[in-house]
């Protein structure tokens, strides 16, 4: 069955294989780069920059922390409730050249034990749900060396 | 504890003294019954506290609550409403957790400008079961939304990647964590009020079910029913009222974060980035305490009690550090030598905290100042921490909101 493959949030997120990048905005008048995605206001207080790029993030980070969900999260979550609640990961990474931390699920596979904080770990693309027509598409974080 | 700036009925502070002539109370649990009744009950039991009535209120501030509907956002006006409309003027204010202690600020800001003489503050909520969620409708625009929708992350997943940190960080441990639930139980079955009223043991934390890990059940708290309220005025009021040496608010910090935010907070998604702008040297929790400790022109070391807002237990030893009682990463050693439980060098959450309450979001400000004027006043009861002279409380909320609130006798 063919579904349309759609991001879960629009311009969030690019490419495929090893070419997967988060994408946020740079302001071209500071520098400051914001994900979420800034489009209008660069929120530096110091700076009164309206003209912001798209520009592609680290696609690699260490780990800042870890958890996971062993509760089946309220919508807009979307999960089959027919089906019993399998927990994912939740994963904060650290980007060295942003110097920002940012929160993402691991990729299916990646439990708690397999994390450690520091860990080296790369942004992928995954699957967040899929419904009649459409696969809902995200990114995972996946630890390096590691390809379940 | 030495007197130097704390004698009443004299100087009143960096910016001016409030008067707490009331505080009250409806019980925290789940009573499945409407915010406005709880709100109301607490509002009475303030009144009568402070034994002022209803009609020479001159000023009503409400805490609004985002789970009931349009009465909920109006809060100050539906709770004026139901004690029966005195013409008082009215405000509601929402911010997130920080909603009571900005109800209090609101309220304060008006006695020292002198639009208001005595002013009733109200945070009442009627809380959903389970985890708390964001508001219905495909609403892509709000971060809130977006981190269920993208992520499914919770609360409590927040709380747990913050625990995780500090155990990797600081060398935190789950039996520390246990030790927090073990000392507020015991604080909150002493407490009336409180929605849970039993001791717990470490065993029984480490026993119950893992929600998000490393946090399990009983290191997260709850989210409940409750109402607090209090009675404020100016000091020349609390005179004419006969109040002779009423507890009072020297200090109420309501301060936002400063650009770049370096730790990961509900509801973000991820934290500003610190490559184009240097960080501030302080986190915005230290910097929600900073400016509560310059505003009173104290410290730390003047500190009887605290209250904090412990949304888990890993999150009340932050506390400990962003409140300057201890060194950053020892918040864990201060728990283990006993200095916050009572008898301690500074007692913290004698009220049992969120712990035994679990959250009614803009209620718990002023439940946090309702115990603070008890210990003060010396009416505690068998929670009571001797000679309480200064305490402090410390709160944080979504969306860059945080306070804390300075309270002397
Ligand atoms: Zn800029």
């Amino acid at each position: 069955m063919s579904r349309t493959r759609t991001p879960v949030v629009a311009h969030w997120f690019a490419g495929e294989g090893d070419a997967f990048r988060l994408l946020g905005t740079r302001c071209t008048a500071c520098g400051a780069v914001f994900f979420p995605r800034e489009d209008v206001l660069c929120r530096n207080p110091g700076c009164q920059g309206t003209d912001l790029d798209e520009v592609p993030l680290s696609p690699r980070g260490r780990v800042w922390s870890y958890t996971d969900g062993r509760y089946r999260p309220p919508a807009p979550y979307v999960s089959d409730p027919e089906l019993p609640w399998r927990p994912y990961t939740l994963i904060a990474v650290e980007l060295a050249a942003e110097r920002m931390v940012v929160l993402g699920q691991g990729a299916p596979g990646v439990t708690v034990a397999d994390l450690e904080v520091g860990m080296e770990v790369a942004a992928v693309p995954g699957v967040l749900s899929e419904d009649a027509g459409t696969t809902w598409t995200t990114w995972h974080w996946r630890p390096v060396g590691v390809t379940a | 504890m030495d007197d130097v700036a704390l004698a009443a009925g004299g100087g009143d502070g960096v910016t001016g003294d409030v008067a707490v002539l009331g505080a009250g109370m409806h019980p925290w649990g789940k009573w499945g019954r409407g915010f406005v009744e709880y709100g109301t009950v607490a509002a009475r039991a303030a009144l009568a506290d402070a034994g002022v009535d209803w009609r020479d209120i001159t000023s009503v501030v409400g805490a609004e609550t985002v789970r009931g509907g349009y009465p909920g956002y109006v809060a100050g006006a539906t709770f004026a409403k139901a004690l029966g409309w005195q013409g008082a003027r009215v405000s509601s204010v929402y911010a997130a957790c920080a909603s009571g202690a900005q109800a209090i600020g609101t309220a304060r800001a008006q006695l020292l400008a002198g639009l208001a003489d005595v002013v009733l503050v109200v945070g009442a909520d009627a809380a959903p079961k389970g985890f708390f969620r964001p508001a219905g409708g495909d609403r892509p625009d709000d971060p809130d939304w977006l981190r269920f929708r993208v992520l499914g992350a919770t609360n409590p997943a927040y709380f747990a990647l913050y625990a995780r940190r500090r155990m990797t960080v600081h060398g935190d441990t789950l039996e520390d964590f246990a030790r927090v639930k073990v000392k507020n139980a015991a604080q909150g079955s002493l407490n009336p009020l409180a929605r849970y009223r039993k001791a717990v043991t470490a065993a029984e934390v480490a026993a119950s079910a893992v929600v998000a890990d490393p946090l399990r059940l009983l290191d997260i708290c709850a989210t409940s029913d409750g109402a607090a309220a209090l009675v404020l005025s100016t000091p020349e009021f609390a005179r004419r009222h006969g109040a002779v040496s009423p507890v009072r608010i020297r200090a109420v910090s309501t301060v936002t974060p400063t650009y770049p935010t370096t730790v990961l907070d509900l509801p973000d998604i991820a934290t500003d980035s610190a490559a184009a702008v240097p960080p501030a040297e302080h986190t915005f929790r230290e910097s929600v305490a900073r400016a509560a400790y310059e505003e009173a022109g104290i410290g730390p070391e003047d500190l009887s009690v605290a209250e904090v807002y412990d949304l888990s237990t890993a999150l009340e030893l932050q506390w400990y550090e962003d409140l300057g009682l201890c060194a950053a990463g020892q918040g864990a050693e201060l728990l283990r030598e006993g200095a916050t439980a009572p008898g301690g060098r500074i007692p913290v959450n004698t009220s049992g905290g969120l712990a035994s309450f679990g959250e009614a979001v803009p209620a718990q400000a002023i439940a946090q100042v309702c115990e603070l004027t008890w210990q003060l006043r010396g009416t505690a009861g068998a929670r009571q921490i001797e000679g309480a002279r200064v305490g402090i409380t410390a709160n944080q909320g979504l969306f860059g909101h945080g306070s804390s609130v300075v309270v002397v006798r």
